[in-house]
C-alpha cells in the first residue's frame, strides 16, 4: 500500500463520517435548541392586520387525525389564504403527535399550528413548564374576523380562556366545547315509558326498575374507568359547590376527602352493590360498551359530546341520544340540577420557537370567526368555544340536546382542570383506583384514599410543576 | 498479507461499522447521558441530576410492581412455550404409529405445522387485536365457550386477577409456533440411525426422546431460552395493546412504564432513560446469565 492509496482511502471515509457526524449534530443532547429562533416571520401591524402576518411567510399546521378528521382544518387553511393569497400553507396530519414532534420540539423547528389531541397528545404540563408555548395572549385582544364590534376575547364562550391558562398565561386554544353528562336514548325510555330522575333516591329507583325489565342500567368504559370519574366529581361539585374542583385542581391536602366527594362516593357506590352495572362492563373498552349501550344492552353511560359522532357508524336509527346532568344528591345542593359540566376541549397550540407565530394567531383568528367556527361545526358535528355560532347550523339530535343542556345549564355551568395540569393523575391514579371501586373490589372510602394517595404523590414529586387557579 | 486485500475490508467493513455506531451505539451511549439528566423531551434543556433518577427509581412502586411482572414472564414464558414446542414438535416429527414406529410424524403432521406457524405471520399488532376481541366478555369467543358449558363468564382484561396471566397465554400462543418449526428442523437433522439403533434395544418412547432427542436438541433449546428469556423482559407490544398495564397495574410491565413515562402520562425523558438503562442491564444480564446455566458438554454426533 502506498501514500497515495492511504490519502484516497482516508478521504473516502472522511466522506463516510460527514454526513454521520450531521446525523449525531441532529441528535437529542447537541443542544442546538435556538437554531429556529434565528428567523422569525414579522410584518407591520395595520387594522386589517392586527397581528401582524407576515403576508408571504409559509404556515406549518399539524392536525390530529381522530375522531373530527382534518377535511375541517383543511378548510380553516383555504380561509386563511383567501386572506393571505401568497402565504404557502403546509397541512399535515398525524395520530401520533407527541412521537411525531418530539424531535422538533428539541431541534427547535416546531410547526407554527399544533392540534395536540388524542391518546399520543404531549402532556401539557410538559410543554409549559419548558417553555415550549407562545403566550396567546394577543390573540384575545385582536378583533374578531366578522363578528363586528368584539374582541376575540368577548366571542368565546365562558371557561375556554381559563382552561387554556396556566398561572394566568393563556397558551392552549381549546377550540371545541365539550359537555360531560349521562347520556341515554329517549326512545328507549319513551317506549318503555320511563323518565329521566333528577334526583339520586329517584335515579336508584328508576335503575331498579330498568333492571326489572331486564336491562342494565349502566355500562362504563371498563378499560378507561375515568370516564366515570367525571360524574362522581360531578355529582360532588353540584352537592359542595365549585369550591370542591377548585381544591382539587390546586392539590390541596385532602381534597378527594373533602365531605362532599365522600357523600358523592357513597352515593355511586349504590350502583355497584345493587349490581346495577351490566355484566363484563369491566373488561370492555370505550367502544366496545358505548357499543353495548347503542345496543339497548345499558340505559346510562357516562361521555362527553363527542359520543355521537364517534358512534355514528353503529347508532340505529331514531335511537335519539339524549345527554342530562347527573342527579342532584338532595335538596341541599348547592347548584341546581341543570347545572352541567362544560369545558373547552380539543386543544391548539402555537409552538414558542414557531417560525410564523403570528401567522399561527391568526390562523386561530379565523378558526374563532363566526364563518370558521359555523363550517367547523357542519363538518364534524362539534360545538366550538364560539358562542352563539351554532345557530342556524342544522345539529344532529344528540348535538342539540346538547346545546339545550348548555343553555338550561346558564351561569351554573362547573368544570375542573387537574386532569390539564397533572395528566399522569387522572390517566393512571384516579383511573386505576376507579377501576378498582366500580367493579366492586373496593368500598367508597378506600377508592377515595387512593384518589388522595395518587394527588399526594404528584404534590411532593418535586420534578412535577404545579400550578394553581383561583375560583 | 495479499496485497488486494485491504480494499475489500475497508469497504464491505466500514460502511456497515459506520451505520452500526451511528444508529445502533450512538443512541445507547445517549441514553445512558439522557438517563443522568432530567430532560423534559421538548425542549433542548436538560439538567445534569447525576443518579436522582436512579434514586427514584429504587422508590418507584410502580417500578417495581412491573419489574414483578417481568419477573413472573421470565420463569413462566420460556418454559411453557419451550415444553409446548417440544411436545408439538416431537409429536410432528416422531409422534406417528406407522412404519418403522417412533421416528414418522402425525398423520397430517405437516397441515398442523402450517397451523402452529400461522401466529408468526400476523403482526403482533393485529395478534392483539384479536385476542382482545376473544377475550371480549360479553360477546367474545372465550365467554360463549365458557357460558355454552355452564361455567362463569368473568371480564378477563378487566380483572385485576386474570389480567396479566391472559396476556401471557397470548405470548405463549403467538411463539409457540416459531419453536415448533425450529425444534422440528433441529430434530430432522438428527441420524436416523441413532433411533433405529435405540429402538432395537427396546427403548420406550418416552426413554428416546429424555435420553436421545432432548439432549442432541440441546443447543437449540438454549438459543430458544436466550431468545425468549429477552422477549420476556419486553413484551410491550401485546401488553399496551391489550391492557395497558391495567386494571390497577396488574398487567404492567417495565416496557409500558418506560413508554408511559416518556409519551404517555408525563414527559419525563430522563427519568424513561434511566428505565430504559436498567432495562438494558437486566436484558445484558439474562442473556449472560442464561448463556452459562446452559453451558454443557456438546455432544458429539460422530
Amino acid at each position: 500500500m502506498n501514500r497515495r492509496d492511504i490519502l484516497r482511502r482516508s478521504a473516502a471515509a472522511g466522506l463516510l463520517a460527514t454526513p454521520a457526524a450531521g446525523l449525531l449534530a441532529g441528535c437529542a443532547t447537541s443542544g442546538g435548541g435556538d437554531k429556529g429562533g434565528t428567523e422569525v416571520y414579522k410584518g407591520t401591524k395595520s387594522e386589517q392586520n392586527p397581528l401582524g402576518v407576515k403576508e408571504d411567510a409559509p404556515l406549518e399546521v399539524m392536525i390530529f387525525n381522530g375522531g373530527f378528521g382534518e377535511d375541517y382544518a383543511k378548510a380553516h387553511e383555504a380561509m386563511y389564504t383567501e386572506r393571505y393569497p401568497k402565504a404557502k400553507i403546509k397541512h399535515s396530519a398525524t395520530q401520533e403527535i407527541a412521537k411525531t414532534l418530539q424531535p422538533r420540539f428539541v431541534d427547535g423547528t416546531p410547526p407554527d399550528v399544533v392540534n395536540n389531541s388524542g391518546k399520543d397528545q404531549i402532556d401539557f404540563n410538559g410543554l409549559v413548564s419548558q417553555n415550549a408555548l407562545a403566550d396567546l395572549g394577543e390573540l384575545l385582544s385582536a378583533p374578531s374576523l366578522d363578528i363586528p364590534g368584539k374582541t376575540v376575547k368577548e366571542t368565546l364562550l365562558p371557561g375556554t380562556v381559563e382552561v387554556g391558562s396556566y398561572d394566568g398565561t393563556f397558551l392552549v386554544m381549546n377550540y371545541t366545547y365539550t359537555v360531560y353528562g349521562i347520556w341515554h336514548s329517549t326512545k328507549l325510555f319513551a317506549d318503555r315509558g320511563w323518565e329521566y330522575a333528577k334526583t339520586w333516591d329517584e335515579h336508584i329507583a328508576l335503575c331498579k326498575k330498568i333492571k326489572a325489565a331486564g336491562i342494565a342500567p349502566w355500562t362504563y368504559a371498563g378499560k378507561h374507568p375515568r370516564y366515570m370519574s367525571w360524574p362522581v366529581i360531578s355529582t360532588a361539585i353540584k352537592f359542595g359547590g365549585p369550591s370542591v374542583a377548585l381544591a382539587i385542581d390546586n392539590l390541596e391536602p385532602n381534597a378527594w376527602k373533602s365531605d362532599a366527594m365522600k357523600a358523592a362516593a357513597d352515593a355511586w357506590h349504590q350502583i355497584v352493590k345493587d349490581k346495577f352495572i351490566l355484566d363484563g362492563t369491566p373488561g370492555l373498552d370505550h367502544v366496545q360498551s358505548q357499543t353495548a349501550w347503542c345496543q339497548g344492552k345499558a340505559a346510562f353511560i357516562s361521555c362527553g359530546s363527542w359520543l355521537e359522532n364517534e358512534q355514528k357508524s353503529v347508532t340505529p336509527a331514531g335511537f335519539n341520544m339524549t345527554v342530562a346532568p347527573t342527579p342532584s344528591l338532595g335538596s341541599g345542593d348547592k347548584l341546581p340540577f341543570e347545572a352541567v359540566r362544560g369545558t373547552a376541549g380539543e386543544p391548539f397550540m402555537v409552538p414558542a420557537k414557531a417560525k410564523n407565530v403570528a401567522g399561527g394567531l391568526d390562523y386561530f383568528r379565523t378558526m374563532l370567526s363566526k364563518k370558521g367556527a359555523q363550517d367547523f361545526t357542519k363538518k364534524v358535528a362539534s360545538l366550538t368555544v364560539v358562542a352563539g355560532a351554532a345557530e342556524g347550523v342544522e345539529l344532529p339530535f344528540g348535538l342539540t340536546t346538547v346545546v339545550r343542556a348548555l343553555d338550561a345549564s346558564g351561569t351554573n355551568g362547573f368544570n375542573w382542570v387537574y386532569n390539564n395540569y397533572y395528566r399522569k393523575l387522572e390517566r393512571n391514579l384516579v383511573d386505576a383506583a376507579c377501576g378498582e371501586f366500580f367493579s366492586g373490589r373496593i368500598g367508597p372510602a378506600e377508592f377515595l384514599d387512593q384518589c388522595q394517595k395518587g394527588a399526594d404523590s404528584i404534590a411532593q414529586d418535586s420534578s412535577i410543576k404545579k400550578y394553581k387557579r383561583a375560583a | 498479507m495479499k496485497h488486494g486485500k485491504y480494499p475489500l475490508i475497508v469497504t464491505f467493513l466500514v460502511p456497515p461499522l459506520l451505520l452500526y455506531v451511528v444508529f445502533v451505539v450512538s443512541p445507547y451511549l445517549q441514553a445512558f447521558q439522557i438517563s443522568t439528566t432530567d430532560w423534559l423531551g421538548y425542549s433542548a434543556e436538560a439538567n445534569p441530576v447525576g443518579l436522582a433518577n436512579f434514586r427514584a427509581m429504587w422508590h418507584d412502586e410502580y417500578v417495581w410492581n412491573a419489574l414483578k411482572n417481568n419477573a413472573i414472564l421470565l420463569v413462566v414464558l420460556p418454559v411453557l412455550t419451550i415444553v409446548f414446542g417440544l411436545f408439538f414438535a416431537t409429536m410432528l416429527s416422531m409422534g406417528g404409529r406407522r412404519g418403522r414406529a417412533g421416528v414418522t410424524g402425525v398423520r397430517g403432521s405437516a397441515f398442523y405445522r402450517t397451523v402452529y406457524f400461522f401466529p408468526q405471520v400476523l403482526s403482533v399488532v393485529i395478534i392483539a387485536a384479536l385476542w382482545k376481541e376473544v377475550y371480549q366478555p360479553n360477546a367474545g369467543l372465550l365467554n360463549g365457550i365458557m357460558r355454552a358449558v355452564g361455567l362463569p363468564a368473568p371480564p378477563w382484561l378487566g380483572d385485576p386477577r386474570f389480567a396479566f396471566w391472559c396476556v401471557l397465554a397470548v405470548m405463549v400462543w403467538a411463539n409457540v409456533g416459531f419453536y415448533v418449526v425450529l425444534f422440528g428442523a433441529a430434530m430432522s437433522a438428527i441420524p436416523r440411525e441413532i433411533y433405529e439403533a435405540v429402538l432395537l434395544d427396546g427403548a420406550s418412547r418416552w426413554a428416546t426422546l429424555r435420553r436421545i432427542t432432548i439432549p442432541l436438541l440441546w443447543d437449540t433449546v438454549q438459543v430458544a431460552w436466550i431468545y425468549l428469556a429477552i422477549a420476556a423482559l419486553d413484551g410491550f407490544i401485546l401488553v399496551q395493546l391489550m391492557t395497558n398495564g391495567g386494571p390497577n397495574f396488574s398487567s404492567d410491565v417495565i416496557g409500558v412504564r418506560l413508554y408511559d413515562t416518556a409519551f404517555g402520562s408525563e414527559t419525563k425523558f430522563g427519568y424513561a432513560s434511566a428505565i430504559g438503562v436498567v432495562m438494558f442491564f437486566l436484558t445484558l444480564s439474562v442473556a449472560v446469565l442464561a448463556l452459562r446455566v446452559g453451558r454443557r458438554e456438546r455432544i458429539e454426533l460422530s
